[in-house]
């Protein structure tokens, strides 16, 4: 057993300076997670070599995976630090910012793109008000459980980090809102404004720009089934375009939903 | 002045208040110091309760209100608490309508589930995730607003102030961009705080490490009081990490779970080796009628005594076991998976086993405070609902003191956050509707300087102290001080080792002077404001000589009959006297059910004139009141309004 815990992180003083390497070694511990590590070297922030430093800067908040805050890339994997269990990794371990996203500071980064992602699409239930209007309508055990899987996304952005198709010279929006989509489309409710999310799906950034690579899924902490949704997304958008054409051809101003996956 | 309402924290409580505030056609600002979608409210588990009787049950949200009550020991404020659970009903509605996937009966109605200290079904639940959906589907409403223009959020900003005027009106607030440094004034005559609970006071908690309290603090250093802040919900089912206490939800309770010990503390044979008959289901035998879903501070210290008092803890050391294998649960693996996924899955990342097959080690963790900011109940002359004693500045969620007495019972903290959270929204849109003059400009231009100079002189420290590390200190003193078991002079040595830490802050090292999200520099001024807040809950604690809900002092503890001897309270004359004076004082009458044939045991009526005594001494509000230059706060006492029941004695068979 090592006497010793390694961390090998990449550090970046503000989004316009350059990124460095700093090595940190805390005394070993059993059942450690990557969040336990880092705040042991923030506690004594000093390198491997005897170098004062500052406490390396990372976002983290409920640490037990549902918050989406600490995803950070570690041993090249994206992933949550608070499930990043030390004795199941190999050392040094080496911890570096999400690349897809601009970094903050150090392992902090700006995800708010995700954020603005889903207002493009709409992402909510239309609602009357908060005022009493008696209960929602019925849904089967079965349709809770998919809506279920999809309500789990906490926007960490491991999808996009992991996807080759976003980079700095794509708009596409990533997997995570499409699995949004896919989820507030198959709402009783949510179903009403589902041609409102398809439009915005169609167009730059949406659903036409996903390469089928399917390593959002792969890298999903809540192993959501994202590629379903994208199918689901992609089906949705073949009918209503097909819809749209005659709608357009006709005149008429009919409802047009998709198929509710 | 535009009609704009200030809210500080974006969880539960806080997006309530925005929707609510939004929809009365406020503008609303909106502060977070993270991303809202990542407030502590993801981390709630078990679910959400209201009286909907759907299990054909005969609940009903009288009863919610006197099982709420009952349970906090009737510290609380009882018109709030049963406005509240009488909201419980159409909130769930209003969630189901947000659409919240919660589980669902074959029918397609809501399921519910039982939860701590009740008898009925009650707890609505979404999976074991009932948090991060309810804080989901009201980040999404809030998103809609947003679009339209009627919010602006500001996450990663952090409340620094409250800006109060020359006659102590609220005008608005100083914040903090965490990622550049930049100290703003923002103007409004309503702020609503709902920062969340304090759990960073205690080291590691079950709370997120977001949770420093420090938002509150910084309002009770301005003068708003803080309200039964000795009051620390101690969780009885966590798993213990370095990083922090992970919750294992009271839901894995609702569901069949079982809490036991092997009879013979040198068993060391594997849990599931160890039959039925060799295992201590210690809640179960001492109380048969509510069995593992006692509430939480009885099942804490039951847990607690089993480990460091009668040294039975699993190989001696400190956990139990909770086991909701199905032969125990009744359950099969299916259903164990789509009711508490969520919950199982933290348990096998964490900790490696699947408690599918192996019960789970857990022991107690703090979890929540029912203490917080002081607010008001009603819309009285002297008092609006949810306002503090500082005009204009709201509060709901768990940043206040009001729903939950002297202990919190499971599920009902989601719903006095949207309540509360809606409650203030209300009436901070009333509140801006009927002041809005504007503050000259100087108000604003003084409290800006004094947050930068504050900021100017920490970036300075450069000291020999480690922030971090003094941290943990104050987390270990807070935590074997002032948690499940409390005596005067372990409050005394830690009342004095706060004092010592207020000093030693002063000698930290910051060690970090850059601009760019300068986490070390925003942590060391939250330290004082934690170790300041710790003082308010030391102090309360210090003071109350009794045992209540969570704050439980063995010296003081006023020991029950036995069993056999209990009879009921209302057979008792004294008790009948003392109900009806609290009915004259606050102008109501109470229907005591009539005396029944049962004679009053000697013992029993002791026990009575004992415990009237003693509610007429402490059954009141703590108020810690800050004084700036004094290194204690001065607490003082509130009468609790009694308008909906008088008290009972808290006895759980």
């Amino acid at each position: 057993m090592p006497d010793t815990i390694s961390l090998k992180i990449k550090r970046q003083d503000s989004p316009d300076k350059a990124p460095y390497w700093e090595t940190f070694e805390i005394p070993y511990q059993p059942n450690l997670n990557v969040i336990s590590a880092l705040m042991e070297v923030r506690i004594n922030p000093v390198t491997r070599d005897g170098k004062k430093t500052t406490a390396p800067v990372w976002d983290a908040a409920c640490l037990e995976e549902v918050c989406g805050s600490c995803s950070m890339l570690i041993n090249g994997k994206p992933r949550q630090a608070c499930t990043a269990l030390v004795d199941q990794l190999e050392q040094p371990i080496v911890i570096e910012p999400f690349s897809k996203f601009p970094v903050v500071r150090d392992l902090m980064v700006d995800r708010s793109r995700m954020f603005e992602a889903l207002r493009r699409v709409k992402a909510w239930n239309p609602l009357d008000g908060t005022y009493a209007l008696g209960r929602g309508a019925l849904v089967s055990s079965e349709t809770q459980q998919e809506l279920y899987h999809f309500a789990r996304c906490m926007t960490c952005g491991c999808c996009l980090e992991a996807c080759p198709q976003v980079n700095e010279h794509s708009p596409f929006m990533g997997a995570a809102v499409l699995g949004q989509a896919y989820m507030f489309n198959l709402q009783p409710a949510g179903s009403s404004m589902a041609h409102e999310r398809l439009d915005a799906l169609m167009g730059p950034g949406g659903h036409g720009d996903c390469g089928n690579a399917q390593n959002c899924v792969r890298v999903c902490p809540k192993e959501i089934p994202l590629t379903d949704a994208i199918a689901a997304i992609g089906r949705q958008l073949t009918w209503y375009s097909v819809k749209k054409f005659f709608l357009d051809r006709g005149g008429k101003k009919k409802e047009a939903s998709g198929p509710g996956g | 002045m535009p009609k704009r309402v200030i809210v500080v924290g974006g969880g539960l409580a806080g997006l309530s208040a925005t929707i609510r505030a939004a929809e009365r056609g406020m503008i609303v600002d909106l502060f977070s110091v993270v991303p809202v979608k990542r407030s502590h409210s993801v981390c709630a588990q078990g679910g959400i309760n209201s009286a909907k009787n759907l299990k054909g049950e005969g609940d009903d949200p009288s009863i919610h209100a006197t099982d709420t009550l009952f349970g906090g020991e009737y510290l609380a404020d009882q018109p709030p608490v049963k406005g509240m659970c009488y909201a419980g009903p159409s909130i769930i509605d209003l969630l189901d309508r947000m659409g919240v996937p919660f589980n669902r009966t074959p029918e397609g109605h809501l399921d519910f589930r039982r939860f701590g200290g009740t008898l009925h079904h009650r707890t609505a639940f979404a999976g074991a995730t009932t948090g991060q959906q309810l804080l989901y589907a009201l980040d999404e409403q809030v998103r809609r607003f947003e679009v339209q223009g009627m919010v602006e959020k500001y996450e990663s900003w952090e409340f620094l102030s409250l800006v109060i005027d020359g006659n102590g009106q609220t005008r608005g607030i100083t914040a903090m961009n965490l990622w550049q440094r930049e100290v703003r004034v923002f103007k409004a005559n309503a702020v609503i705080i709902c920062s969340g609970g304090p759990g960073l006071v205690f080291g590691r908690s079950t709370n997120s490490i977001i949770n420093t309290g420090a938002a509150c603090s910084r309002a009770y250093q301005q003068g708003v009081w803080y309200g039964n802040g000795e009051f620390i919900q101690v969780h009885p089912t966590s798993i213990p990490g370095a990083d922090k206490l992970r919750l294992i939800s009271e839901s894995v309770r609702g569901e069949g779970g079982r809490v036991w010990v092997p009879k013979d503390a040198a068993d060391r044979r594997a849990p599931v080796s160890i039959p039925e008959s060799e295992r201590d289901y210690f809640l179960e035998r001492k109380y048969p009628k509510y069995g593992n879903l006692v509430p939480r501070d009885v099942a804490t210290r039951e847990i607690f005594h089993i480990c460091t008092v009668e040294k039975r803890g699993i190989d001696g050391g400190n956990s139990v076991y909770l086991d909701i294998t199905p032969s125990q649960s009744k359950k099969s693996p299916e259903v164990l998976e789509e009711k508490l996924g969520g919950v199982l899955e933290i348990y096998r990342k964490f900790v490696g086993d699947d408690p599918v097959q192996t019960p789970m080690k857990i022991f107690p963790g703090m979890h929540y405070s029912m203490g917080g900011l002081w607010v008001g109940y009603g819309d009285r002359g002297d008092m609006i609902a949810q306002m503090t004693n500082v005009p204009g500045t709201f509060a709901a969620g768990e940043a206040e003191f009001q729903y939950h007495g002297a202990n919190r019972l499971g599920a009902n903290s989601l719903l006095s956050c949207i309540y509360g959270g809606m409650e203030a929204g209300e009436r901070a849109a009333k509140w801006v509707g009927s002041h809005s003059d504007e503050a000259p400009e100087a108000v604003y231009s003084t409290e800006k300087k004094r947050q930068d100079e504050i900021n100017d002189n920490i970036l300075k420290m450069s000291g020999t102290e480690n922030p971090y590390a003094l941290h943990r200190e104050l987390g270990d003193w807070m935590t074997s001080r002032c948690t499940v078991v409390r005596d005067n002079a372990g409050l005394d040595e830690l009342l004095n080792k706060l004092d010592e830490f207020e000093e030693r802050w002063k000698n930290i090292d910051v060690n970090d002077r850059s601009v760019s999200a300068n986490q070390a520099f925003g942590f060391t001024r939250a330290l004082l404001d934690m170790i300041i807040l710790a003082k308010a809950m030391a102090k309360g604690a210090r003071m109350r000589d009794e045992s209540r809900g969570a704050h439980y002092k063995p010296a003081f503890d006023l020991a029950k009959p036995a069993a056999e001897k209990l009879g009921n309270a209302h057979d008792h004359d004294g008790y009948r006297a003392y109900a009806a004076e609290i009915a004259a004082k606050w102008n109501t009458t109470f229907n005591l059910p009539a005396k029944s044939d049962k004679p009053i045991t000697p013992e029993f009526g002791a026990y009575m004139d004992r415990w009237i005594e003693i509610q007429k001494q402490w059954n009141r509000t703590t108020i810690a009141k800050y004084l700036p230059g004094q290194q204690q706060p001065e607490i003082s006492y509130r009468d609790v309004a009694m308008t909906v029941e008088p008290p009972q004695p808290r006895i759980y068979k």
